[in-house]
């Protein structure tokens, strides 16, 4: 960037000018073009949800689309307040949460300790390596009717299926994580007399963290998404239920309100998720 | 007796197919405290005999002594200094001193303490708590120093350890590292390609030909009190040390050449 500012002549003279803006601008002005720059990030965050806030509001009222499928925005909150009032949204949450973090919870105490064991022992690995890629290519929703089925309709298919969608990511991620921990570490630990177990406690685990937390991560946002689909079958609470159940009885903005709610739990999953990912792996984004 | 003894160590690689021989005899001895250096073309197998010193690969036939007991895998007797630092990244500069302190089962509070004492050694005061991607390659490489000394082996043995550094920086380090070898009194086997790195660390440079890997020569290279000479890379002495260790590595880096390109047109 410096070179061009430097020679404004050959770039202007160059047939491409990649930045006019930037090739013509003064080193005194950068400063306010800067603080610029940071507000217009911030309002180009804001303005896409804010615009589909708007369409949503306007469009229902102006006729473009039908209002008693697509109720305005402001409707959708009223509904959304009334039931967060009634104590019926929190009812329903609650249930959905429980069942994903049964569901995700199991799937960390499983499947962290048998991807290690996979990814540690090759022998292990080379065994379930082909089980793996057949069970990790069918989709979890697949095989939710066989569980409804083996499981019934209660709690149990619900948390099994979570927990089924969550072991993946998380198993795969562990064992590449074990897998892929830089030789060099190993020859070096070697070299220091260390047996397989410290080994293991001292490099290969740590080494692993952060690869691992991607997959929890991962597992964290399957956990919610196969949640609401669970629910949709033969529940008698959770958000998923109040979705499917708003929409049987028309109560259409009811359903939108069960809809945000969703959407927001997941950001917030996500993004709770993330910050507890980069706490343990702030040493590898550096590097 | 020496303190490390290579007596006909050979070691071939099964590699498609066929079997490669990466070291063929080597015959050498090591005294006590001595800074010995070896020198090859690249691919002659300089680092495999590294490895089979440092009990990291099995020997082929022939044996390493290491006080006159053949070495038959890691130890703490050994220290590793390898050109890529491998240094823990999840631990401080602090915390990688004492992971070799943790191998030899110190005490929790004699770690912090020799951990410290040894940084300092390095010229790392006030940097114990950085971790790795916080410093640069030089500094990178004096903790790794640090953690192979701090366990307190006989022995140091430095793969192309300032390989990877920029010329500015391996110049300080090799001054360090002669200051830190008598000050220590350690034995210390090191590994190089750089001609002149070789003449100005090595009391003795043994030069390696290329593949299969024998020792072609050990040249004496006696220039007392290195540290103490202000410019020892314009010495008249060091120049022809430096030309005679030219001369004999010359004729392996030709003859590694041809070899790759005979083995690129088949």
């Amino acid at each position: 960037m410096s070179s061009l500012t430097e020679t404004p002549v050959a770039v202007r003279a160059a047939p491409v000018v990649a930045h006019p803006a930037a090739a013509t601008a003064a080193p005194a002005r950068r400063w306010p073009r800067q603080v610029l720059r940071l507000t217009g990030n911030v309002l180009t965050r804001i303005a896409a949800i804010g615009a589909l806030a708007l369409v949503w509001e306007i469009f229902p009222r102006l006729g473009l689309v039908d209002a008693v499928f697509l109720p305005p925005l402001s409707e959708v909150l009223v509904a959304w307040k009334d039931l967060l009032v009634s104590g019926e949204l929190w009812s329903h949450t609650e249930a959905s949460l429980a069942r994903s973090a049964a569901g995700f919870g199991l799937a960390i105490l499983v499947a962290v300790p048998l991807g290690l064991l996979i990814g540690w022992y090759t022998p292990v690995a080379n065994l379930l390596n082909p089980l793996l890629e057949v069970f990790r290519n069918t989709a979890a929703l697949a095989i939710l009717p066989v569980f409804v089925l083996i499981l019934g309709l209660g709690e149990t298919s619900k948390v099994a299926i979570i927990f089924y969608g969550c072991t993946w990511p998380i198993l795969l991620n562990t064992v590449s994580g074990v897998r892929t921990v830089d030789p060099l570490l190993i020859k070096s630990a070697r070299s220091l007399g260390l047996g397989p177990v410290r080994l293991f406690q001292k490099v290969v685990l740590p080494a692993a963290v952060p690869t691992i937390f991607t997959g929890i991560r991962l597992a964290g946002a399957a956990s919610i998404l196969i949640l609401i689909a669970a629910e949709m079958v033969g529940a008698k609470a959770g958000l998923g239920y109040l979705i499917n159940y708003a929409q049987f009885n028309f109560a259409v903005p009811d359903m939108y309100a069960g809809i945000i709610t969703i959407s927001a739990i997941g950001l917030l999953v996500n993004q709770l998720l993330v910050v507890t990912e980069r706490r343990f792996s702030t040493w590898r984004t550096h590097s | 007796m020496s303190k490390i003894r290579f007596e006909g160590v050979s070691k071939t690689f099964a590699a498609r197919g066929t079997t490669v021989t990466a070291l063929q005899e080597i015959n050498l001895d090591v005294n006590e405290g001595e800074f010995l250096v070896i020198v090859g073309p690249s691919g002659c197998g300089k680092s495999t005999l590294l490895d089979l010193l440092g009990g990291l690969a099995s020997i082929s036939s022939g044996q390493i002594l290491v006080d006159g007991k053949p070495v038959t895998g890691p130890g703490l007797d050994r220290g590793i200094v390898f050109q890529q630092y491998a240094l823990l990244p999840w631990r401080t500069a602090q915390g990688n001193v004492e992971f070799g302190l943790e191998a030899k089962n110190v005490p929790r509070r004699e770690r912090a303490a020799k951990a410290r004492e040894y940084l300092d050694l390095v010229g790392l005061s006030g940097f114990h708590d950085r971790y790795p991607h916080e410093l640069s390659g030089g500094m990178k490489q004096r903790v790794a120093i640090a953690r192979s000394l701090a366990f307190d082996p006989d022995v140091l043995l430095m793969d192309e350890p300032f390989a990877a550094l920029d010329a500015q920086t391996r110049d300080g380090l090799q001054d360090e590292l002669l200051r830190i070898w008598e000050k220590t009194g350690k034995t210390i086997v090191f590994i190089t390609h750089g001609i002149e790195e070789a003449v100005y660390l090595g009391q003795r440079v043994a030069v390696l030909t290329s593949r299969p890997g024998r020792i072609k020569q050990i040249v004496d290279i006696p220039i007392d009190a290195r540290s103490a000479t202000e410019d020892l890379r314009s010495d008249p002495q060091f120049a022809h040390y430096r030309h005679e260790i030219w001369t004999l590595l010359r004729d392996e880096v030709n003859k590694a050449r041809s070899e790759e390109l005979e083995v690129n047109r088949v």
